[in-house]
């Protein structure tokens, strides 16, 4: 018995492509959107290399990615509508379906049963099994008229088998309950303020907190009392100044927290604002370099490290969370997009798109210790996120 | 209508195409494609912005979609682009959308 187990295993082996030909682990592995060119990158984040290159997978614009709780498993959400699933192990692509014409994100249920994603087109939350990619649920947005329903963003996942997101359009947020079963139970919060345009989850998962572009401010929901509605916060960070053009929208992804401050972006100035947690009011404004869209924090908390919009995304600034001073000024290459840091907070990932190159930079002297080069790369993925609330 | 409206546009094209330098017209494409592409998606079908594909610009003349681009769209996503842009990089750029863009 023994014996067959092991000639199966080296068939299985044998079979598998590329990466399985050892032993190997997930812990240390990520992924890099390649946007343009619609493919993906395998990479070990300790060797600093690529592991594999998995194509095929459409219009990755504005693509992200979940993981599955084993961490073996990629999810990722392309503009097109097309959600993939990727093994990482293997670096191959399993399976792949087109599951509606444009959309924007999604998220694995806590108990990684269920992949969720955020549809623009046409409006809604559409809910798959995390196995087999079938259909689960739908959920459609609000109607908009001509036939149209409001877009969906910020769609996070939730303690309790919940999904969590907003609608652009008309400005709410929705909680989907599916730990009774596969007909989600949805509470509806309207009037939380116009054109959520991203959110959050803290990382308890207790507060949602939608950023609004139509307005000045943020949505907040506890989550541990829906029933309370949203609560708006820093609604009058920009009161009587003209807002200046927004050539990209923030991002609010992660939670940069430290202590009891949280940072996010302003919108339409070129500052990132504190928010005191205990009270859900402003501590502080940073003025920055440009249009912030990323600000995150190191792990530990100690700083935060901000990109921000065109003309001015060749550039980082990393802040003191304790003097609110910026420490640092990077201009690390043109188009700097997005930052992973690892899980402890050694290193940080950055791409940069129009270098072509992934840059990882030692998180402590902020110098450039590998580069990796890459096809206009956007979004870097790393497994850990398997086993975080809310991303 | 739609059809004979598409080929005029198109001959009209190669003027536009000319009123920028070659190396300012790679970086308006790579603009057009990252930077327009991240609100209106890389193959220009739409995301938070409208789609900007030839059928979706059909009936949209030129001077208005340029004068959109300068000026943005008040009360939406769309912003001005006139700090970064000028009113001939505009136009190249509505030329090249009317031939359909894709990375
Ligand atoms: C931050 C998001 C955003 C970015 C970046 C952006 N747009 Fe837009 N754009 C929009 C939105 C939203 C609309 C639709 C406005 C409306 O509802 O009337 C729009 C509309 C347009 C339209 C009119 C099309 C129509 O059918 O209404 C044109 C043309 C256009 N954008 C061109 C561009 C170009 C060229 C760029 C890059 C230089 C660009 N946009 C960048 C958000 C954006």
């Amino acid at each position: 018995m023994k014996r067959l187990f092991t000639v199966l295993v080296a068939a299985m082996i044998a079979a598998a492509p590329a990466l399985a030909d050892e032993v190997r682990s997930t812990g240390a592995l990520g992924i890099v959107i390649e946007r343009a060119a619609g493919t993906v990158a395998v990479i070990d984040t300790r060797a600093h290399t690529r592991l594999a290159t998995v194509e095929g997978l459409g219009d990755l614009s504005h693509a992200s990615a979940v993981f599955s709780p084993d961490e073996r498993y990629a999810y990722i959400f392309g503009r097109d509508g097309g959600l993939s699933k990727i093994d990482v192990l293997t670096g191959t692509l399993v399976n792949r379906v087109m599951q509606s014409g444009n959309s924007i994100g999604g998220a694995i249920s806590d108990n990684g049963r269920l992949v969720a994603v955020a549809n623009y087109e046409p409006g809604g939350v559409r809910v798959f099994d995390a196995d087999t990619l079938a259909p689960v649920a739908d959920i459609p947005a609000t109607d908009i008229g001509n036939g149209k329903r409001s877009k969906v963003v910020g769609l996070a996942d939730a303690p309790g088998r919940r999904f969590v997101f907003s609608l652009w359009d008309t400005g709410e947020i929705w909680i989907a309950d599916f730990s009774a079963g596969p007909q989600p139970v949805v509470t509806r919060i309207t009037d939380i303020g116009a054109n959520p345009y991203d959110a959050l989850i803290t990382p308890d998962g207790r507060y949602y907190v939608a950023g609004l572009f139509g307005e000045d401010g943020l949505a907040l929901v506890d989550l541990w009392h829906p029933e309370k509605g949203a609560r708006r916060i820093l609604d009058s960070y920009g009161r009587g100044e003209e807002p200046l053009p927004v050539y990209k929208m923030p991002h609010l992804e992660g939670w940069a927290v430290a202590g009891r401050h949280a940072f996010v972006p302003a919108v339409g100035r070129h500052e990132v604002l504190v928010i005191d947690m205990d009270t859900w009011t402003e501590a502080g404004r940073i003025p920055v370099h440009g249009q912030p869209v990323f600000v995150m924090a190191e792990p530990g908390g100690r700083h935060v490290w901000v990109n921000f919009a065109v003309p001015h995304n060749d550039t980082l600034q990393v802040l003191d969370t304790e003097t609110l001073a910026i420490v640092e000024t990077l201009t690390p290459g043109p188009g700097v997009l997005h930052m992973e840091f690892a899980p402890r907070g050694d290193q940080v990932w950055m791409s940069v798109r129009d270098g072509n190159e992934v840059q990882v930079r030692d998180t402590l002297t902020r110098k450039v210790i590998a580069t990796l080069p890459a096809d206009k790369p956007s979004g870097i993925f790393m497994t850990a996120r398997a086993h975080r609330i809310g991303l | 209508m739609v059809r004979l409206a598409a080929i005029l546009l198109l001959a009209a094209l190669p003027v536009a195409a000319q009123d920028v330098a070659p190396q300012r017209a790679a970086a308006l494409e790579n603009m057009l494609i990252q930077d327009c592409g991240s609100c209106h998606g890389l193959r220009m079908t739409g995301g938070l912005g409208a789609p900007l594909t030839p059928d979706a610009l059909a009936d949209w003349p030129d001077d208005g979609l340029v004068a959109t681009i300068l000026h943005g769209r008040p009360g939406t996503a769309m912003p001005p682009w006139k700090a970064l842009l000028s009113p001939d990089d505009a136009r190249w750029m509505v030329g090249r959308l009317r031939q359909g863009v894709t990375p």
